[in-house]
C-alpha cells in the first residue's frame, strides 16, 4: 500500500510518568513497529501526556518535575514528544477528553493554510468542499478527508486495559468512545489475558478491530513503582531510566519516603468524580 | 530478603558514610588517595568481572553490575572498587558472534558514561579461546600488580596493606551460569572449584532459574556457597542479546534496550542485519 493510502496515526500515552522509565519509552517503539508493520498505518508522532496533580494518586510528585523528566527522556527522540496541556489543567481531566483535545488540535492544524506539509497545502474546510464541487474529476482532488487528518490512538499497557474493569474508575460511555471513536494500542506480555478481557466485555468486543494487542515478547518490568522503591532504598536505577532523568532525580532529590506519602488517604480523582456523579 | 536489621543498618550507613549515589561524585573511593569513612575502610575491596559474548552489550548487562554492587554494599562486608567487562575471544566460535573488535568497541561506547566499569580486551586479543578461570587469574594478578605500595603519603590509612585490604576479584554473571556448571564437559571440575573457592561469584537472578537449586545440586557449590552471592534483581528483565539481534535483523527498534551510542555504532557498521557472513 502506498504511503498516501495509509492512515496516519499519532500515539498518545496518558499516565502518571512518576517517573518516566525506559519501559514507557519502549511502548512507543513497539507500537510504532507494530502499526507500521501492518501496512495500513503510518505512525507520525508519539505524545506523552503526564497527568495533572489533581489526579491525587499516592506518591504523585508535582507535574512540573514529571513533565521535565519526560522532556529529558525524549530529548533524543525524533518522533516522541511531551504535551503539557493535561498537566496544566486545574481539575483532573478524563482520558477521553485528552484524546479529544489532541484529535481536535490535529484537525485544526490540518485546516491551517499556513501549515508546512510535505504534501499539497491543505486549504480550509470550507474552501476544500467548494473546490471539490468545482474541481470535479481533476487529478489534484484531495484524498478523502478521513485519510488526511491523522488519527489519535491511545497507547497503553495491559494494566490500563484491565483497569477498565475497576468500578467507578472509568465511565462506561467513555470506554465505549475511547475504543469506538479513537482506538487502543495495548502492549502486553500476556496476550491471552488481554484477549480474554476483551472477549468478556461487550463494549470492548464490539470495537475489537480498533483494539490492537501488541505482544511484548520479553518481559521488561521497569515500573515506576519499582524505580521509586529502589531510590528510597539507595539502590541504583541506572540503565532503567534515561541518564538525564536519573541525574535530574538525583539533583532534585525527588523521591523519598515523604514523597511516597503524598495523597495518602485522599480519594483518587476519577473515583471521587464518578462516585459523586453516580450518587447525584 | 532484607531483615529489619539490615534495613536499619543500611539507613544508618547511608547517612554516616557521606557516600552519595551520584556517579559524578564517584560512588566509592578508588584504591588510592581518597578519604574513606571508617566503616568502609574495613570492608573487603571487590572488583567484578563479567565474561561473555556481549554480542551486543545491552542495558541488562550493565544492570548486572549495578545490582551486584548494590547487593555487595548492602551486606556491609564489601566495597566494590571496579567492574570489568571481558568480551569473549572470536575463537569461541559461537553462532552469529561478530568480530571481537566490534564487540569491544560497543562495550566501550556503552561504558562511556560509567565511572567504575571498563572494558578489557585482553581475553579477546589472545590467540585462542581461554577458560574463564584463566581470565580470572589474569585479571586478579593484574589487580594485585596495580595496588599502591606502602611507601607514599599517609592518607590516614594503615601503613601497611592489611590482609583484608587485598582486593578480591569475583565473577559476575546471571544465575543461569550456575546451571551450565552441570552440563557435562562444559566446565572442568577443577576450574569450577577454583572459581568458587579462590575467587567467588556474584549471580544475578533471571526468570526461570532457581539458583538455590543449582547450588544444592552440586557438592562443590554447596561447600563454597558462602562465596556465591545470589542477588535478586527486582526488575524482571528477559532482555537478551539474542532478542536484540533478532529485532535488528527484522528491522525493529531496539531503542532504550541498549545505549544510543551502541545502536548508532551497529547501524554505522551494518552489524546484525541478518545477512550471513
Amino acid at each position: 500500500m502506498e504511503n498516501s493510502e495509509k492512515t496516519e496515526v499519532v500515539l498518545l500515552a496518558c499516565g502518571s510518568f512518576n517517573p518516566i522509565t525506559n519501559m514507557h519509552l519502549r511502548l512507543f517503539e513497539l507500537a510504532k513497529d507494530y502499526m507500521n508493520g501492518t501496512g495500513k498505518y503510518r505512525v507520525i508522532k508519539g505524545v506523552i501526556s503526564p497527568v495533572g496533580d489533581a489526579y491525587k494518586k499516592k506518591g504523585l510528585i508535582s507535574a512540573h518535575h514529571r513533565v521535565i523528566m519526560a522532556e529529558l527522556a525524549t530529548k533524543n527522540s525524533e518522533w516522541v514528544e511531551v504535551d503539557t496541556w493535561e498537566s496544566l489543567q486545574k481539575d483532573w481531566v478524563e482520558t477521553l477528553k485528552v484524546l479529544r483535545h489532541h484529535q481536535e488540535k490535529l484537525e485544526a492544524s490540518s485546516c491551517d493554510p499556513q501549515q508546512d506539509s510535505p504534501r499539497l497545502e491543505r486549504p480550509g474546510r470550507k474552501r476544500k468542499w467548494a473546490e471539490q464541487r468545482q474541481d470535479f474529476g481533476q487529478k489534484e482532488l484531495l484524498e478523502p478527508k478521513t485519510k488526511d487528518v491523522p488519527k489519535v490512538k491511545l497507547l497503553c499497557g495491559a494494566d490500563l486495559l484491565e483497569s477498565f474493569g475497576v468500578p467507578n474508575l472509568w465511565k462506561r460511555e467513555d470506554i465505549t468512545r475511547i475504543v469506538g471513536d479513537y482506538g487502543l494500542i495495548c502492549i502486553t506480555r500476556a496476550g491471552n489475558d488481554a484477549e480474554k478481557f476483551i472477549y468478556e466485555s461487550d463494549a470492548l468486543w464490539k470495537h475489537r478491530n480498533n483494539i490492537h494487542l501488541v505482544n511484548e515478547w520479553i518481559t521488561n518490568d521497569i515500573s515506576s513503582t519499582k524505580i521509586r522503591r529502589a531510590l528510597r532504598r539507595g539502590q541504583s536505577i541506572r540503565y532503567l531510566v534515561p541518564d538525564l532523568v536519573r541525574e535530574y532525580i538525583e539533583k532534585h532529590d525527588l523521591y523519598s519516603p515523604e514523597s511516597e506519602e503524598r495523597n495518602v488517604g485522599v480519594v483518587l480523582a476519577p473515583l471521587q468524580k464518578n462516585t459523586a456523579e453516580a450518587n447525584s | 530478603m532484607y531483615t529489619l536489621g539490615t534495613l536499619i543498618y543500611t539507613a544508618v550507613w547511608c547517612q554516616l558514610s557521606n557516600m552519595s549515589y551520584c556517579p559524578h561524585e564517584g560512588r566509592v573511593a578508588t584504591a588510592v588517595g581518597v578519604e574513606v569513612p571508617d566503616k568502609m575502610k574495613s570492608r573487603i575491596p571487590v572488583v567484578l568481572l563479567a565474561c561473555g559474548s556481549f554480542n551486543p552489550i545491552t542495558n541488562m548487562h550493565l544492570r548486572l553490575f549495578e545490582v551486584a554492587r548494590d547487593h555487595l554494599h548492602q551486606t556491609g562486608m564489601y566495597k566494590v572498587i571496579g567492574g570489568i567487562i571481558s568480551p569473549v575471544n572470536d575463537n569461541y566460535r559461537k553462532k552469529d558472534l561478530v568480530a571481537a573488535h566490534h564487540r569491544v568497541a560497543m562495550a566501550r561506547l556503552a561504558l562511556q558514561t560509567s565511572d567504575w566499569i571498563r572494558v578489557d580486551p585482553w581475553e579477546s586479543e589472545q590467540a585462542q579461546w581461554m577458560e574463564t578461570v584463566k581470565v580470572l587469574r589474569h585479571h586478579h594478578s593484574e589487580l594485585l600488580r596495580s595496588l599502591p605500595q606502602t611507601e607514599g603519603p599517609d592518607h590516614g590509612r594503615a601503613h601497611s596493606l592489611a590482609p583484608t585490604a587485598v582486593p578480591e576479584l569475583k565473577l559476575l554473571c546471571g544465575a543461569d551460569i550456575l546451571k551450565t556448571f552441570q552440563t557435562p564437559n562444559l566446565w572442568k571440575e577443577a576450574h569450577i572449584q577454583e572459581i568458587v573457592e579462590k575467587f567467588g561469584m556474584v549471580c544475578v537472578s533471571r526468570t526461570g532459574h532457581n539458583p538455590k537449586e543449582y547450588i544444592s545440586g552440586s557438592a562443590i557449590l554447596q561447600r563454597y556457597q558462602h562465596n556465591i552471592h545470589l542477588v535478586r534483581e527486582p526488575v524482571q528483565n528477559e532482555l537478551s542479546s539474542t532478542y536484540i539481534r533478532r529485532a535488528l535483523s527484522q528491522g525493529q527498534s531496539v531503542k532504550y534496550l541498549l545505549p544510543d551510542a551502541v545502536i548508532t555504532y551497529i547501524k554505522e557498521h551494518n552489524l546484525y542485519t541478518g545477512d550471513s557472513s
